[in-house]
């Protein structure tokens, strides 16, 4: 156990009966956060009690221990500044576990599959500019269809600024699993915020969704074509877009950051600005064989190929990545390959795994950095 | 005879300007100009209130927009005009990383310190040459689209000039509000109203200030990406030459990093550096400074906070 982890010492050694139990629980938040030591507690009867988290690089499952004579289970990790775990915590009676969020935790973070306890290691703190401000002017959220002629009719939501005007040009933003950013990244408060403080410019943001995005996010042609050559004109009929590839973005997450690459890939200069949060860029260095399974392999053949001649797709790339992700190694070597095609790359690592929430922390440097607000230009 | 140019600090959280404009004996109407705060340009009561004089705002960002609904084939040549402009802007700041990087890749190597200098010294020339070449090019470009398009005999634009002109020729004064540098810019030059301030007093602050000095130098220690360097954006109207105008500094420049403001100010050398904060007053008269209140940023990194005009 890790010196600093001192709360749980204390009530070991002191006298434990249900009184000063109860007394210790409710003087302390929990997980314990001392310095590096996470304390993650549970208190129940069990036959055993396991942490399941998704940190790359720890073993996924770690027994909790019993503080003798109470019904208090505990396991102290060291987790690096600024940590932040989304976890389970799976209580095992009668021989059958079951997977459970952290009752003495209130933080949550929900994603497509349900929520998953949070521990925010120390110095972790939620970023200001996701909550929603009061003052900042909420931009409008519509849902909107269109018949395609690559995917038939296909629905795609829609975000404006509240200062939209028709006279105006607006650069865009076209989001992969744009409604789950909304739902689990708090997109649009994180749009409103930043427009408001004149981090980034007023925008118009699509959000797209796939029925089936393992497939059509794995580098297929047919995804490029009905971003590039039906949404796009689309939205440029519908809206006044700056329709320049200096204002022409793609983002996405995991498999939509490798659909945002692909497309740009496949229409080369057409998307000046790319966003790509923990992409799923896997790749071989010999033969095409890989261990993610078969979902990945049109992922591979991809990157393989634009590994053997890497190219200048676009402009400006921003490319994050949790450490506590296994795809940080792809990401890592992603960044310099795609540095010395000539664009303008930016890499950033945070100490965060593979979710929605990483992500959200993250949008604030890479929107500000692709599309600079007029914060440098103004001096009031 | 020389008119005075006034320099302020913003006047966004208590208004000074009043007390310049007493102490230069201006009581009658001014000539007020806040096309920098673009769509809210009109939202001047407060402002109006503090100057404590009678004042007619220009309404210079509306009046744009007039002349870009009315005259369809200039305001696409002036969009042209802006997008070649920011291209310019982006391979400039291309070019200006690129030599940053060069420079601390440098300044790190374990060699003598006096070699070091020297090399500072090669990338500082550097960054200037970068610096005078984009500032050339952006002249250029407002030089040819002027003479492609002769601004003044477009009869919409020529229309406003006339009646700015009789609204500025009666006024006691020019005052230039702060807001957004490059739309007030933009908007000074298509109405040439320093042209037909000629012989009038003009005070401005922030945005304002920084249009009328010879080269508008764009600056934020802490954008949201993290860090940024500085960047010239266009040549200014050089009313004020050889001053490099820094409004807001303690929102904007990291005060305590001695080194990076002694990077930024031997880049700018001749020119003095003026960390302009609140209640901060530069007045100009021709090429004399006749009082000053401001702080100087030195080639040294220091902050000189009792600067008062004599140098620089």
């Amino acid at each position: 156990m890790t010196k600093q982890a001192v709360a749980i010492r204390q009530l070991e050694a002191g006298p434990r009966n249900r009184e000063t139990v109860d007394a210790w629980v409710a003087c302390h938040s929990f997980p314990i956060v001392e310095g590096s030591a996470i304390t993650f507690v549970w208190r129940g009867d069990a036959e055993a009690v396991h942490l399941k988290h998704w940190v790359y690089g720890l073993p996924s499952s770690q027994q909790l221990q019993r503080v003798a004579d109470t019904d208090i289970w505990y396991l102290v990790l060291a987790l690096p500044p600024e940590s932040r775990v989304e976890y389970k915590l799976e209580v095992v009676r009668h021989g059958h576990g079951e997977w459970i969020q952290d009752p003495l935790n209130p933080n949550r973070a929900r994603d497509p599959f349900g929520a998953n306890s949070v521990a925010h290691g120390a110095g972790y703190q939620i970023p200001e500019w996701v909550r929603h401000d009061p003052s900042a002017a909420p931009g409008i959220l519509d849902e909107l269809s269109f018949d395609s002629s690559t995917f038939g009719r296909r629905g795609f939501g829609i975000y404006l600024p509240r200062r939209f005007r028709r006279t105006r040009r607006y650069p865009l933003l076209i989001v992969h699993d744009g409604h789950d950013y909304l739902r689990y990244a708090s997109l649009a408060t994180v749009l409103d915020n930043l427009i408001d403080r004149l981090e980034i410019p007023d925008m118009v943001v699509c959000l797209t969704s796939s029925p089936d995005r393992l497939v059509e996010y794995a580098s297929d042609e047919r995804h490029a074509r009905y971003l590039t050559d039906d949404l796009v004109p689309h939205l440029e009929r519908l809206f006044p877009l700056d329709a320049q590839p200096q204002t022409r973005c793609l983002m996405g997450a995991s498999f939509g950051a490798v659909a945002a690459l692909s497309t740009a890939w496949r229409r080369p200069g057409f998307y000046g600005r790319l966003l790509l949060q923990s992409g799923s860029f896997a790749f071989t260095d010999i033969g095409d064989r890989n261990h993610r399974g078969p979902l990945f392999d049109p992922v591979v053949r991809f990157m393989n190929e634009f590994r053997a001649e890497p190219t200048a797709v676009s402009e400006r790339v921003f490319v994050s990545c949790g450490t506590y992700e296994s795809l940080i190694y792809e990401n890592r070597s992603l960044s310099p390959m795609l540095q010395g095609t000539g664009m303008d790359v930016r890499f950033v690592e945070a100490r965060d795994g593979h979710n929605w929430e990483n992500w959200r922390d993250r949008m604030r440097e890479g929107l500000s950095w692709l599309f600079p607000g007029p914060l440098l230009l103004i001096y009031e | 005879m020389p008119t005075p140019v006034v320099l302020l600090g913003p006047q966004h959280v208590s208004i000074d300007a009043h007390l310049v404009l007493r102490d230069l004996g201006i009581t009658g109407r001014i000539a007020l100009i806040t096309a920098g705060w673009q769509e809210r340009e009109d939202d001047d009561a407060a402002l109006i209130a503090g100057l404590g004089v009678p004042a007619v705002n220009l309404r210079l960002h509306a009046r744009a927009e007039e002349v870009f609904a009315a005259d369809a084939p200039l305001r696409e040549a002036y969009k042209e005009r802006q997008e070649l402009l920011r291209h310019l802007q982006t391979f400039y700041r291309v070019r200006l990383d690129h030599t940053d990087a060069a420079a601390h890749a440098i300044s790190v190597r374990h060699v003598e310190p006096e070699l070091l200098a020297q090399e500072w010294q090669v990338s500082v020339e550097l960054f200037r040459q970068l610096d005078r070449d984009h500032l050339e090019r952006c002249r250029a470009i407002h030089t040819s689209f002027e003479t492609r398009w002769q601004l003044g005999t477009r009869p919409v634009v020529a229309r406003h000039r006339r009646e700015l002109g009789e609204l500025v020729s009666g006024a006691a004064a020019v005052v230039i509000a702060g807001g957004h540098v490059a739309s007030l810019l933009n908007r000074l030059k298509l109405f040439d109203i320093i042209g037909l301030a000629a012989g009038k007093p003009v005070l401005a602050w922030s945005a304002g200030a920084m249009v009328l000095t010879d080269r508008i130098v764009l600056f934020h220690d802490f954008p949201p990406y993290g860090s940024d360097l500085a960047q010239v954006l266009d040549a200014g109207f050089g009313l004020v030459s050889d001053l490099v105008v820094l409004p807001d500094p303690r929102r904007r420049i990291r005060i305590d990093d001695h080194a990076a403001i002694a990077r930024f100010t031997q880049r700018m050398a001749p020119s003095t550096c003026l960390a302009l904060d609140h209640g901060a007053v530069v007045i100009i008269e021709g090429s004399r400074i006749l009082r000053g209140a401001a702080e100087k940023l030195t080639t040294t990194g220091q902050v000189d906070t009792n600067w008062a005009g004599v140098g620089p």
